[in-house]
């Protein structure tokens, strides 16, 4: 019998072809027009939160300067700002943008599995947005209850947004929750169903099983969202009382009676924490093959680099009280919990060393896409030792809800997987549009943003040890913080803005470049993975032309001995691949081998 | 081969192609039965946390138990009826020549149907006991529990249907054969929820 890879399958028959341009750019099938569909939408977002916390910061660097920033506009901002970048702009970036256009390309596919789920989820994802969004113009604004929703508060008649603004936010997610499982379904049925033919799970880059292990995490953690969300929507339009305990408002009881506060908690963490790895694996992975392709050199330990994906998913669900130490919990649990967390950054920690060692002796090639992928390096490991200090009960209890949180948590899931959205932008830029882009301005905007992170995040973990706290709409006089760090949150201000006026560098060039950036040649930074394989720069519908590749090795033959160049695509085949040239090979510079 | 042994090969060792017909480690199954068990997986979690939240939320004081109505011992023969129909229409899709498939596939939907139908009579019957949402997180519970599992009935009656319309208008059963086997894949599953939820509704 001929060989028919699965891929391929029933496929050529049930490839959605357009007939006119609506289902081409707008009703799209393709997995790649769906993505960046995602990845505009997720921006767009992006932008929104951006400026929501140039105006919080604006209150709390020169405090009450801007008319219409009043305490109740104040907590919107701060809440908007968290639940959109969290969850709208990094996890639909990652897993919608990426996710989309890396894994059919990846895995030698045409597109993903079910096309037509695709295109619903990317649109189930726009109303969601476009819920959150109509909270802004609906009577009372947004919900301010903190981007963490917390019972009773967000019902409460002093919270901003506590009738329609809260309702718009649950329903928002809801949607939200919808639309990925949709997007997640495609993303883990693709990996383990259309691979194309001798694609190994463990010839995959990286990148696919980081996003890969990401969506099976938000498969299984967003119901618990989902969840908490129908109660909490039970409870403020209905009346019930599964959160709501009986509370005295302005000296009048309300109706709600004996709810629990915490279950509300433990079901939001249950979710949390894992997202905070639906952000971070993707990022992981993205980051891990930019670095191996611009340092010439084969990832370091390719198998410990899965492993530790694999397993930092699975401790993932079982650390999530961490962010609950707080609220009175039992000291054995809370030792539990400790010790988990301390056990996560171990995974974690071998894949620092493994970029690291990545780098060493390799054949770096400074660009852009590197500057940001190292820059990650120096960020992640910043944010990541602060997670241990928060990660210890008796550290934790002092600093919570203070700057140093705030600090840590931006470094580790805010600069860290944003970086590397840049690195990876700019590398796989030439895949996407053709053109290539300013290198200049890209690495200006790689100091600027790097600096400019440092100048914002670095003093917070001071004034977070000054006791300073997180949430306050204006610091006021206390006996414990000095004026000065009044002046150091003027600074920080001035930082942001800066930071933030410095990405439309970015947007300038992704978008001159479109039209205006050098042609791109085919494979530019002479990458072995399979995406840059396809016979069209960028790809079109069907990624393939006429045949699907087929693999032969992994995706890292980088500076292998002996060969003619210093990469070996994927879908080369073993007699093609060069013969070591014995003569001229030092076997003690042999970086082909990458044993763990 | 295992996951742990998939997890174990150093891939810079091996080289040519590996794998024959599908991908080294892919499902033997059609891409929707793999994502129909993702699925299922997604929909115990949601289960499991609204029962563990019940449990949690039991222990506080103002917790008043509910004495579920006789009527869902009926309900829950309905839906064991449904299910039992949807094994007969696989059965029938299997064979050579099918024989009663449209009335035993159709007969499942009309039995869910006739489930759900049955408890929102319970519903009705609660309410009209006195029994309502906002009395007793006990009663909340309920509904909300029972809601959304014929909500996720609702969501399989969805894709029956359509698959029935396909048998109606002369569809050859193994047009629709994976259909049907995903469609009676799902309803046991819910039929195993519906248990677990009963069990946990009638004994606390």
């Amino acid at each position: 019998m001929a060989y028919v890879p699965l891929a391929d399958q029933d496929k050529e028959m049930e490839m959605h072809h357009p007939h006119n341009w609506v289902e081409e750019y707008v009703f799209s099938q393709d997995h790649k027009v769906i993505a960046i569909q995602y990845g505009s939408i997720a921006v767009f977002t992006g932008i929104v939160g951006l400026t929501l916390s140039v105006l919080f910061r604006l209150q709390l660097g020169f405090p009450e300067s801007v008319d219409f920033i009043d305490p109740n506009f104040y907590y919107q901002a701060v809440t908007m700002h968290g639940m959109i970048m969290v969850v709208y702009f990094l996890t639909a970036l990652f897993l919608g943008g990426f996710g989309n256009y890396m894994i059919p390309l990846m895995c030698g596919a045409r597109d993903m599995v079910f096309p037509f789920m695709n295109m619903l989820s990317v649109w189930t994802f726009l109303i969601s947005v476009i819920i959150l969004m109509a909270s802004f113009f609906v009577g009372g604004g947004p919900t301010g209850a903190g981007w963490t929703l917390y019972p009773p508060q967000t019902a409460m008649e002093g919270t901003p947004g506590h009738d329609m603004g809260i309702v718009l936010m649950l329903i928002s997610l809801a949607v939200f929750i919808i639309a990925t499982t949709m997007g997640g379904l495609n993303y883990a049925v693709t990996v383990l169903q259309y691979r194309c033919r001798g694609l190994t799970m463990m010839r995959l880059p990286l990148t696919v099983w980081g996003i890969f292990v990401a969506t099976v995490l938000a498969l299984f953690a967003f119901p618990a969202l989902l969840v908490a969300a129908i109660m909490m929507l039970f409870d403020t339009l209905l009346g019930t009382s599964f959160f709501m305990p009986a509370v005295i408002e302005a000296g009048q009881p309300l109706d709600h009676n004996g709810g629990s506060p915490l279950l509300f908690q433990h079901l939001f963490w249950f979710f949390g924490h894992p997202e905070v790895y639906i952000v971070a694996l993707p990022a992981f992975g993205l980051v891990s093959d930019v670095l191996s392709t611009h340092a010439r050199k084969n990832i370091f330990g390719y198998r410990m680099m899965v492993w530790a994906i694999v397993a930092i998913g699975g401790l993932s669900f079982i650390v999530w009280a961490h962010h609950m130490y707080v609220s009175g919990m039992h000291p054995y649990f809370g030792f539990f919990f400790a010790t988990t967390t301390l056990i996560i950054a171990v995974p974690t920690a071998m894949k620092v060393y493994n970029w690291v060692l990545t780098l060493w002796e390799g054949d770096i090639r400074l660009n852009a896409p590197m500057y940001f992928a190292i820059g990650f390096i120096f960020t992640f490991i910043h944010g990541g030792l602060t997670g241990l200090f928060l990660g210890n009960v008796v550290i934790d209890l002092p600093l919570s809800d203070t700057y140093f949180v705030i600090a840590h948590f931006h470094m580790v899931m805010g600069v860290s997987p944003i970086l590397v959205l840049f690195a990876a932008i700019y590398h796989w830029y030439p895949l996407m549009s053709g053109r290539m882009f300013n290198e200049k301005i890209a690495k200006l905007h790689f100091w600027l943003t790097f600096l400019g992170a440092y100048a914002i995040y670095l003093p917070m973990h001071y004034l977070g040890f000054l006791g300073v706290p997180r949430r306050y709409y204006v610091l006021g006089e206390t006996d414990f913080i000095p004026m000065s760090a009044q002046d150091l949150n003027a600074a920080i201000t001035i930082a942001a803005i800066f930071v933030a006026v410095a990405q439309l560098l970015f947007f300038w060039n992704i978008i001159w470049s479109l039209k205006h950036g050098k042609k791109a040649e085919k494979n530019p930074w002479g990458s072995a993975s399979l995406e840059w394989q396809t016979p069209d720069l960028p790809p079109k519908h069907g990624n393939w032309g006429e045949d699907l590749p087929t693999v032969y090795r992994w995706a890292y033959d980088y500076s292998v001995p002996g060969a003619h160049e210093d990469f070996i695509p994927q879908n080369t085949p073993e007699s093609v691949e060069p013969t070591v040239d014995t003569e001229h090979f030092d076997p003690d510079h042999d970086q082909s081998k990458a044993d763990i | 081969m295992s996951v742990f042994k998939h997890l174990a090969v150093k891939p810079w060792e091996r080289k040519g192609i590996i794998g024959g017909l599908k991908p080294e480690g892919a499902f033997d199954s059609p891409a929707e039965r793999v994502a129909l068990s993702f699925f299922l997986v997604i929909a115990s979690v949601v289960f499991s946390l609204f029962t563990v939240s019940y449990f949690i939320r039991m222990e506080l004081p103002d917790w008043q138990p509910l004495s579920e109505p006789a009527q869902l011992w009926f309900n829950t023969g309905l839906l064991v009826l449904s299910s039992v129909f949807f094994q007969w229409a696989r059965s029938a899709s299997n064979s050579e020549q099918p024989k009663n498939l449209i009335t035993a596939f159709i007969g499942g939907g009309v039995f869910a149907i006739l489930f759900i139908a049955g408890q929102l009579m319970t519903w009705e019957s609660l309410q009209a006991g006195g029994y309502y949402l906002t009395s007793n997180p006990a009663n909340a519970f309920y509904y909300l529990m029972t809601g959304l599992h014929a909500v996720h009935l609702l969501g399989g009656l969805w894709v029956w249907s359509k698959s029935s319309l396909r048998l109606l208008s002369g569809a050859e059963a193994k047009e629709v054969r994976l259909s049907i086997e995903l469609c009676t894949v799902y309803w046991h599953f819910l039929l195993v929820v519906w248990l677990v939820l009963f069990a946990v509704l009638a004994n606390t």
